[in-house]
């Protein structure tokens, strides 16, 4: 196989495998934490303003988990510093 | 593809290259300054006011009392900072039902520059409070093995700040710009108000979070 191909094959892989795995983990938390807000909320409802705050500065942090992965694919699809170089080398021979 | 507004090129000068986030970045400064001082120009503190200073005051009381529900004792001294962060944030994500228009904050050089505002601020506060000495030794809190991942997660939060807000505004774009090869008549319009949603989650999440940041800096030990 040739060099390239097997760069953009591992790229590409990869970047379905991060995205998939990375969104899945973070929902679990995400449901999680929302269900337990929904709980709370449900049994003080005065405390809603509190707990409101707390929930999305959390949805927040986890959801950046998820960011971070999908910011990686995108560099795996669309930046890739390896297929650069990969490119380059062919070009230069 | 275009990721992000910086590939946008408008003018190349020797190493002075003008970028589509610095325009908007730039026209969004100068729409907001000249707005606020258009807007308060005619102040009335009696009477009738203007719909303008009705409106400004409504988001005016409305990020003092978020920033005093996060526990900052006096909120009109952090108001200048987070008020600007959330309005600027806001702003640039209001703004993309503007057709051609790219969110900055879409593009990392801004959330970073962002993010570093942050960083620098909260040890200021932190000293304007505390003291030099005071500040220092909230990091060896609560204990001093404690000192080198509290220095950790100063720089790891800057960065998951940075990284947050790019990857949000940034999927936004994406995601318009990948429906419309595929779907172009409805779902781009549905994302795009999906990513208005968003845009104000994101606003609000940030500038809480540095509230928040600023709040766990400032914090005096009651005795």
């Amino acid at each position: 196989m040739d060099n390239s191909i097997l760069v953009a094959v591992v790229s590409i892989a990869t970047a379905g495998l991060t995205i998939g795995i990375g969104c899945m983990c973070p929902a679990l938390g995400e449901g999680k934490s929302v269900a337990t807000a929904l709980t709370s909320l449900a049994q003080q409802p005065d405390a809603s303003a509190t707990i409101t705050r707390t929930l999305f500065v959390g949805l927040a942090m986890i959801e950046s988990l998820a960011i971070y992965c999908f910011v990686v694919s995108m560099i795996l699809i669309f930046a890739n510093p390896f297929w650069t170089h990969t490119i380059a080398q062919s070009g230069g021979k | 593809m275009n990721l992000t507004s910086d590939q946008q090129i408008f003018w190349h000068h020797g190493f002075v290259t003008l970028n589509g986030t610095i325009v908007t970045t730039w026209a969004m400064m100068l729409v907001m300054a000249i707005g606020a001082k258009l807007i308060t120009r005619r102040l009335a503190t009696e009477g009738p006011i203007s719909r303008w200073q009705g409106s400004l005051e409504i988001i005016i009381t409305g990020i003092q009392q978020q920033i005093g529900d996060v526990g900052l004792g006096e909120p009109k001294k952090y108001l200048s900072f987070l008020g600007t962060l959330f309005l600027f944030v806001a702003s640039c994500s209001l703004c993309i039902v503007i057709p051609g228009y790219k969110p900055p904050t879409g593009s990392l050089s801004t959330t970073a520059a962002l993010a570093l505002c942050v960083f620098i601020a909260v040890p200021l506060f932190g000293i304007r409070e505390q003291g030099l000495g005071g500040y220092l030794k909230t990091y060896t809190k609560p204990t001093l093995i404690m000192l080198p991942f509290n220095i950790i997660s100063e720089l790891s939060r800057t960065l998951a700040l940075a990284v947050r807000l790019f990857g949000n505004m940034m999927s936004g774009v994406m995601i318009v710009g990948i429906l419309l090869t595929i779907t172009p008549f409805i779902f781009p319009i549905v994302m795009t108000a999906l990513g208005l949603l968003t845009g104000m989650v994101q606003a609000y999440i940030f500038s809480i979070l540095a509230a928040v940041y600023i709040a766990a800096a400032t914090q005096v030990r009651k005795h």
